[in-house]
């Protein structure tokens, strides 16, 4: 073993082999940090020239790419409060916080460090596991993945903050999102209204643009600041941000055994390391109360989860051929163009190969954890620029990463109905992180509950692993109840004041209403089809109806903010420039939707003269352009192009 | 021999005729993949992307695009509305988009009749059933296997899996699928643990996954789907000469041919599904000389040493069906399905498994 470790070594080393090892490293960093695009673009762009390649420089190139994602994807998490892709939805809470404080450059600084040890923990575990692993991986049925999809769940309570209860309701939404479309059990249509878009339901990309990017345009754009306040420095940059992981080194331990093990587990799917990491440092701490207010151990947990999980996943991809995510699923499409089939015979027979991917893993690690810190600093600038400038990049980017999810239109309009959705839900304090974690463990829960009745029936509650998962389950529901014990939640609500006319007691009003649709739907399809959204509805409702009429105690924990109506006006004006573009797009396309919206928010928000604002308005559209052109990326297309044919890059 | 030689020397010059009449040099062709990069299709499309730019005329770059989204049906719908293309959009299907069609899914906005005289290629892919050593040793266990309740992990009832539940179904095997795995991957791995006791492979999958668990003594082959051809006729898969097709099995176990309704459609679909798997089209209403200009490059594509050396291994010991009366007929056989034999199978599929038309 050890000589074949070394061999892999010095093969990698020798030749071009390098190269494309950094070539694979460098896309990787660029698609990481273009928001919503994540390896999978990246594989796309590879793929054509992979047929054919050398096999070791391929794989080096492959695994240099998705390597690095999760590391350069922090840039955007950061500094724009936009999920560079969808492992580091959880880096934006207190990532961008701490963006805000001024101290972006730290945040940075802690997330590569933590990033760069998670990789090499992957890494080791690769080399280490993967001759054992068939075994670990076999003992993880239905089951058992159903009853880690319940821990995942059972995170709610400390993701939620001080109000519990909306957490609970916010978490029940995010299940149903989570539901829309296609039956695990029976193939039908939940939730889909007859729209032929919803039957394939929504993506988690675009649901972590929503939730977290659009409310943080809006507000930006409401309060026309820069990101990081004027008067404030940018921090102490990247050394800080390097002692803050050596401090916090048992926090990057766990959180990389946590990412590797997940990513191991192929079924609970990449997007979800994030958020139990995030939700297993603010269970395990003791003060929890800076958590989402730029807390640094809130970046370092999920980040070094996020790039432990890659060397992890590989480790099913390649000894059952069965990818534990989206990326590993195009990873193992590249195998198989270069001839490597995976399975036993790959790890028994030929260690080369796997040694050359470990090797690449750790390489690829370091070269780009290196390039991001050595960026880091100078990036941090982009929290200095005023946001009149700022914006409309970020809605273009935003709204461009979106359509990329099925290139259609309807991308985009969900992207903006969820966008308001979750704009009034950060104003109105209700927990996003909690619809997320809903939102990614939805299909596990539904699909293995399913399976594990199917294959046991109810006995299958009785096998060891899932007694043992309960177990730390029940511990984590403990530590996640402490926020009810607390003494000092002075804010008392009573029944009737949820009674009130108010826009915040509408909007809980609106989600009550469509638990209830929920319900309705889920009796138009058969048992097996519409259980699970019938259940989840039916216990949300009645939940709340028990809190609402019994339980004042609980009931203390809807804590309304007090945002009243003319602010929500306020912000709905920031919001309808994201509305504008998205008309716009619809009727004459995208680029020229894009520069018309640079052009009036920039003479609206700003005092630059108009060769200033065209000079901002040319890099921005030239990039976004050469983006798709390089990328084989589409723009959506409007009325316009449905009418006329025009020249490239206006079709 | 001498046949032959006449042939090629007809194609040769028909190449030569044709490459005077369509160029594509310079331009880029792009191929239409409705699935997602890193599946099947994507691989099967990227395997002959290259050779295909090197036979059409002109040389023209060939890029895959994926276009995913509602089962396949999405991106095919849009296909469909291109009309008189000018050979420098192809798309390539699968058995997932064409059970949509047969099955008259709300979400079908294409008429495979329109690609009849557009077709330029098919290949064929096979599937292999299998079972658990615990129970079944041999032919002679087949009675053990029938009052076995078994399991079976299946994507739904309206995928690809249609074929082996009718097959199971139609041997009186007491078969239960649990539907929502995420593709034949994971069934498998739900085999290996033991939690399903029935399960197929398609070919390639067959060949590097279940093969080893044979060697072990952990699965034991059951039958193939075999090998339709355009014609309709059934013969055994030459991947897996030694393994029976399924009919061949049926006669074995119950001494007589398999028919009625359930065979015929089994048949249709399974021409459809496995038989003819995936098939590259050329928009509706194409000129013929472009037509005919792809369905040379393909048969150029397949008689080249590149191809041949790595056919097997891609592909499997398939013979790809091109030239003009093969695809022709192949895509007829494999999409006209008779009316009353569609409906036995809506009307079983709905009783046995609750799907709704």
């Amino acid at each position: 073993m050890l000589e074949s470790l070394l061999q892999a070594f010095t093969l990698i080393l020798s030749g071009e082999h390098f190269l494309y090892l950094v070539f694979g490293v460098f896309l990787g960093i660029f698609v990481g940090i273009l928001p919503g695009l994540g390896g999978i673009v990246g594989f796309s762009v590879l793929m054509p020239f992979i047929y054919g390649m050398d096999p070791v420089s391929a794989l080096a190139m492959l695994i240099g790419l998705i390597a690095v994602v999760p590391t350069s994807d922090t840039f955007t998490s950061v500094l724009m409060g936009i999920p560079g892709s969808t492992a580091s939805q959880a880096t934006v809470l207190d990532g961008f916080a701490l963006a805000k404080k001024g101290q972006a450059a730290r945040a940075l600084g802690a997330a590569f460090s933590s990033s760069l040890f998670g990789g090499l923990f992957g890494a080791v575990v690769l080399t280490l596991i993967v001759i054992v692993a068939k075994p670990i991986i076999l003992f993880f049925g239905s089951s058992e993945l159903f009853m880690l999809g319940i821990l995942g769940i059972s995170m709610v309570g400390v993701l939620s903050g001080d109000s519990f209860i909306k957490g609970f309701l916010a978490c029940g939404l995010g299940l149903l999102l989570g539901s829309i479309g296609s039956a695990p059990a029976t193939g039908e249509w939940r939730l889909a209204f007859g729209s032929y878009y919803l039957f394939d339901g929504i993506k988690v990309v675009t649901i972590g643009l929503a939730a977290f990017a659009i409310p943080e345009i809006c507000d930006l754009l409401r309060k026309n600041q820069t990101i990081a306040k004027k008067d404030e420095p940018l921090g102490s940059g990247w050394i800080q941000g390097l002692k803050d992981t050596i401090r916090e080194k048992w926090i990057v331990l766990r959180c990389s055994a946590l990412g590797s093990l997940i990513g191991i587990l192929p079924g609970l799917g990449g997007s979800v390391v994030d958020w139990i990491a995030y939700g297993h440092v603010v269970q395990s701490s003791k003060d929890k109360s800076n958590f989402g207010k730029g807390d640094i151990r809130g970046v370092i947990a999920p980040e070094s989860a996020n790039n432990a999980k890659e060397g992890g996943g590989l480790v099913p991809t390649l000894l059952f051929g069965i990818p534990g995510s989206g990326s590993m699923a195009v990873f193992l499409g590249g195998l198989t163009l270069l001839g490597i089939e995976p399975g036993p015979a790959l790890i028994e027979g030929n260690l080369k190969f796997t040694y050359v991917m470990v090797w690449s893993l750790a390489l690829a690690n370091v070269i780009g954890a290196g390039t991001c810190f050595f960026l880091s600093n100078k990036v941090a600038m982009i929290t200095k620029i005023p946001y009149g400038i700022l914006a409309p990049f970020m809605i273009m980017i935003v709204c461009f990463a979106a359509f990329q999810v099925t290139r259609s239109l309807y991308d985009i309009y969900i992207l903006v109905v969820l966008g308001a959705f979750c704009t009034l839900m950060k104003n109105f304090n209700w927990p996003r992180p909690a619809l997320l974690i809903g939102f990614v463990l939805s299909d596990t829960l539904e699909t293995y509950l399913y399976q594990a009745i199917q294959f046991y029936d109810y006995k299958f509650l009785f096998k060891p692993g899932v007694i043992v998962i309960f177990i730390i389950v029940l511990v984590s529901v403990y530590f996640g109840s402490s926020v009810l014990k607390r003494k000092d939640l002075k804010i008392d609500y009573k029944t009737k004041d949820l009674f009130k006319f108010n826009i915040q007691n509408i909007y809980l009003g609106l989600i009550l209403v469509f638990f209830a649709a929920s319900v309705y739907d889920s009796f138009q399809h058969q048992l097996t089809g519409g259980i699970f959204p019938g259940s989840v509805s039916i216990i949300m409702l009645l939940t709340f109806s028990y809190v609402l009429f019994f339980n004042n105690k609980l009931l203390t924990t809807v804590i309304h903010t007090n945002f009243s109506l003319n602010d929500t006006k306020d912000l709905f004006k920031a919001f309808s420039w994201i509305l504008f573009l998205v008309l716009l797009s619809s009727l004459f396309g995208f680029i020229i939707a894009i520069v018309i919206l640079f052009y009036s928010l920039m003479l609206n928000k700003t005092n630059l003269s108009l060769t200033k604002i065209t000079i901002v308005t040319a890099c921005s559209v030239s990039t976004i352009i050469a983006l798709s052109h390089f990328m084989v990326l589409d723009f959506p297309q409007g009325l316009l192009q449905y009418y006329f044919k025009l020249p490239w890059p206006f079709k | 021999m001498f046949k032959k030689t006449i042939v090629s020397i007809a194609t040769f010059f028909m190449l030569i005729a044709n490459a005077s009449a369509v160029d594509f040099s310079g331009k880029t062709v792009e191929w239409l993949i409705p699935f997602s990069p890193g599946g099947g299709s994507d691989k099967w499309s990227r395997f002959y992307a290259p050779m295909l730019s090197k036979a059409l005329p002109g040389n023209p770059n060939v890029v895959v695009n994926n276009c995913p989204g509602g089962g396949g049906t999405t991106c095919t719908n849009k296909f469909a509305a291109m009309k008189n293309g000018d050979g420098l959009t192809i798309y390539g299907d699968s058995g997932s988009v064409k059970f949509p069609f047969l099955l008259d899914d709300k979400r079908v906005k294409y008429n495979y009749a329109d690609w009849y005289k557009t077709i330029v290629l098919a290949t064929p892919t096979g599937g292999v059933a299998y079972t658990s050593p615990k129970f079944y040793k041999s032919k002679a266990d087949f009675k053990k296997l029938q009052g076995k309740a078994l399991k079976f992990g299946s994507n739904g009832a309206t995928s690809l899996d249609l074929i082996p539940l009718l097959a199971f179904e139609m041997l009186g095997l007491q078969v239960k699928p649990v539907f929502g795995m995420k593709g034949r991957g994971p069934s498998r791995v739900a085999f290996e643990r033991g939690e399903t006791t029935i399960d197929y492979q398609t070919t390639s999958a067959f060949k590097s996954k279940v093969m080893p668990l044979v060697k072990e003594g952990k699965a034991i082959p059951l039958f193939t789907w075999g090998v339709v051809d355009s014609s309709g006729k059934i013969s055994r898969d030459p991947t897996f000469p030694d393994i029976p097709h399924w009919a061949e099995y049926y006669e074995s176990v119950h001494g007589k041919k398999p028919a009625g309704p359930a065979f015929r459609v089994w048949k249709a679909f399974l021409t459809a599904g496995f038989s003819s798997q995936k098939m590259v089209f050329l928009p509706t209403g194409t000129k013929p000389e472009i037509v005919q200009a792809y369905r040379d490059a393909f048969v150029k594509v397949t008689k080249s040493k590149e191809f041949q050396k790595s056919r097997n291994k891609r592909l499997g010991v398939y013979d790809q069906v091109t030239g003009g009366s093969n695809v022709e007929g192949i895509v007829k056989t494999a999409m006209t399905v008779d009316a009353k034999d569609k409906a036995w199978l809506k009307d079983f599929v709905s009783k046995k498994y609750g799907v709704k038309f």
